[in-house]
């Protein structure tokens, strides 16, 4: 379980983040949406522990520990990951070496990538020349390699096209174990009931959410939650009135 | 050869232009005799380990030939190709009068007090040489190894690639861990043919108090290719070179990668420079480089006489856990139609890639360690994979280090 107290954020001068309250339950997955430049990246880098990104108030838990302190290797360590919007190039690194270091244990790379359709991709240093949707793809391939418990996903699905949609949102509700595979004989109840991965996903446009079924839907609107309700019934809210008047009529 | 001589000892007193100033007499060319090897693994296990991990193959397998000089001795040779000439070169100057030639034709005996000493007191050396139209696919390897302390070594080398042939060699060059301090003045002419290819890779090993001063020059005619790959990822106390190449046919092509790791206390001041003389030649001159609290200067000189040609340089230096870094690039176009260009960057990690790193799970050290490999891990293209493999080996094995 992910749960955040009244958390307050500065990044550099600037107050990003405030009066955040949030609880992601264990087996849940939570869609945000907000305008440009509402805090939402700064909230996945606050939970993934980037040092730039200043608590100057309330704490961060996982699992009932208090990691509001926690460096970012150790958060790492101890199952969150991240997905991002806009990664580095590292020059050298090739993306094979990548998803290898991301790995805790021996897993096969090929397989994983071919899945995403990223074979090509392994030879080239990560994230160097790649296009917005490999970029996303990429991201992905090293999430499930490294395989956290709380997923944080930052606009995953952006300049991907339709093609590949649906590649990396079915790839994603795998990750979050949303999948409809019940091969191994269980049942779709059973499957959720067992569910132990955590999401939190930033989207735009919305279209993950017909890959997953949310469990909830937030709105970040000038660094602060502004509601808290259906992420579909919000989807329609934010597209038909826009975000200033959605988030008017559920305060 | 009179000539020769003369000319040195006119020189004998020259400082060099870069590079701390060093007192010959501080050295001795004197050692007892070595005893000629045939089979490497008779070696003692202390030198065996060094010279392996300057990147020579002891089992020989997968290697043209095989030259090892200790000091001032030459004591194995293997040779496992036809179409390779591989000798010491006293012996060759013996033999060979046609080498005359080629004897200090592109280095000059008197550019300074190291050339001068090569000149009048010569050790050994090697002259190694693809026949014309030979193709000589597994690397020849060579090493020029250090075992007595406070000795200087002497070295005169002579590569020819002939017409249409095809040469990779390996030169490790290494101190015995007995050795504090030593000296190593290597000069080296490099004779790229019509249509051949040459690629000449150097790992250098040498001890923390070594100074080093090799002098080396080059020419490529039509249609040949020259790669000259310098690797020194170990604590030395002083290394300067500046190899030059002359693209003197048409189509000709030169590519320089360097890669250099200094450590504190110690000073590198590697360059490298090519002259470009002929239309359609094409130079490439690269270095990565880090400081690790030594100083080191990169510099690359690019001089284009004709139109048509077609160079880049780049010197890109990491300054990590002190010291300091010169990236010296310098372009000189003669006419109109050249195309050059440079690049230099000096910087250090950038935070946000450590960070990136250690959200899939890498310590800090671990991450630091990664870029750092990544920094120095440049794609050097048509180099044979065994000797990509010596370099990737040369680099993890410097990351204890870094
Ligand atoms: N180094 C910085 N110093 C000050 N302010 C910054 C800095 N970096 C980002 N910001 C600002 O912080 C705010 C929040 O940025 P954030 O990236 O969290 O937005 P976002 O909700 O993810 O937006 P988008 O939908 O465009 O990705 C923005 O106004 C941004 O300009
Ligand atoms: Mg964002």
């Amino acid at each position: 379980m992910l749960q955040i107290e009244d958390l307050q954020v500065k990044l550099g001068e600037k107050e990003v983040l405030r009066h955040i309250n949030l609880e992601i339950k264990t087996g849940e997955t939570h869609v945000l949406f907000g305008p440009n430049g509402s805090g939402k990246t700064s909230l996945l880098m606050t939970i993934m522990g980037y040092p730039q990104y200043k608590v100057t108030k309330g704490r961060i838990y996982f699992n009932g520990q208090d990691i509001t302190e926690l460096p970012i290797s150790e958060r790492a360590k101890i199952g969150i990951g991240m997905s991002y919007q806009r990664p580095p190039t590292i020059k050298g690194i090739k993306t094979a070496h990548m998803v290898e270091m991301c790995a805790k244990k021996e897993c096969d790379i090929k397989a994983m990538a071919e899945k995403l359709n990223f074979t090509d991709f392994l030879d080239r240093d990560i994230n160097d020349g790649f296009s917005g949707g490999e970029i996303k793809r990429s991201e992905l391939l090293q999430l499930m390699a490294q395989d956290p418990q709380l997923l944080l996903f930052d606009e995953p699905e952006s300049g991907v096209d339709m093609e590949n949609m649906s590649l990396v949102g079915n790839t994603i509700a795998k990750m979050l174990e949303h999948d409809l595979d019940t091969s191994n004989g269980r049942t779709l109840k059973e499957k959720k009931a067992s569910r132990r991965k955590m999401g939190l996903i930033i989207t735009h446009t919305g279209f993950i959410l017909d890959y997953i079924t949310a469990d909830k839907g937030l709105v970040l609107y000038e660094g602060e939650l502004a509601c808290s309700t259906n992420a579909i019934e919000i989807f329609k809210c934010i597209n038909k009135v826009g975000y200033k008047e959605c988030v008017r009529c559920s305060m | 050869m009179l000539d020769v001589k003369a000319k040195a000892k006119e020189a004998k007193d020259k400082k060099a232009k870069f590079g701390i100033d060093i007192d010959l007499n501080e050295f001795s060319s004197e050692t007892e005799s070595k005893e000629y090897l045939e089979d490497l693994n008779a070696m003692p296990q202390d030198d065996k380990e060094r010279i392996i991990m300057a990147g020579v193959d002891i089992s020989e397998k997968d290697r043209a030939g095989t030259f090892i000089q200790e000091d001032t001795d030459v004591v194995h040779i293997g040779l496992k190709q036809e179409g390779l000439e591989l000798i010491s070169i006293k012996d060759a100057l013996d033999r060979y009068d046609w080498l005359q030639d080629y004897y200090w034709k592109m280095v000059a005996p008197d550019i300074d007090k190291y050339t001068a000493e090569v000149a009048t007191n010569l050790h050994n050396g090697y002259l190694i040489r693809a026949l014309p139209g030979k193709k000589v696919l597994f690397p020849v390897q060579s090493c020029l190894y250090i075992k007595k302390d406070r000795m200087n070594q002497n070295v005169h080398n002579i590569v020819i690639a002939e017409e249409d042939s095809e040469i990779h060699i390996i030169t490790g060059c290494a101190t015995s861990s007995h050795v504090t301090t030593g000296l190593h003045i290597g000069v080296t002419e490099f004779y790229v043919k019509k249509n051949a290819k040459l690629s000449y890779t150097m790992i250098h090993l040498w001890g923390k108090d070594v100074m080093v001063r090799t002098r080396s020059a080059g020419t490529v005619d039509k249609g040949g290719l020259f790669l000259n790959n310098y690797i020194c990822l170990s604590p030395v106390k002083s290394v300067q070179a500046y190899p030059t190449t002359y693209l003197k046919g048409k189509g000709a092509t030169a590519r320089y990668y360097t890669i250099l790791a200094g450590s504190p206390g110690g000073e590198m001041d590697i360059g490298g420079r090519v002259v470009l003389q002929e239309t359609d030649t094409h130079a490439e001159i690269i270095s990565r480089t880090i400081t690790n609290g030594g100083n080191i200067a990169a510099r690359g000189d690019l001089i284009g006489e004709v139109p048509g040609v077609k160079a880049h340089l780049e010197c890109s230096g990491l300054i990590l856990n002190g010291g300091t870094m010169h990236a010296v690039p310098e372009l000189t176009g003669k006419t109109e139609g050249v195309e050059m260009s440079h690049e230099a960057s000096v910087g250090k990690i950038a935070q946000d890639e450590i960070l990136y790193l250690m959200s899939r799970g890498l310590s800090e050290d671990e991450a630091v360690s990664a870029i750092v490999r990544g920094f120095l891990n440049v794609d050097i293209p048509d180099l044979p994979a065994e000797l990509k493999a010596e370099i990737d080996h040369a680099i993890e094995l410097s990351k204890n280090g870094l």
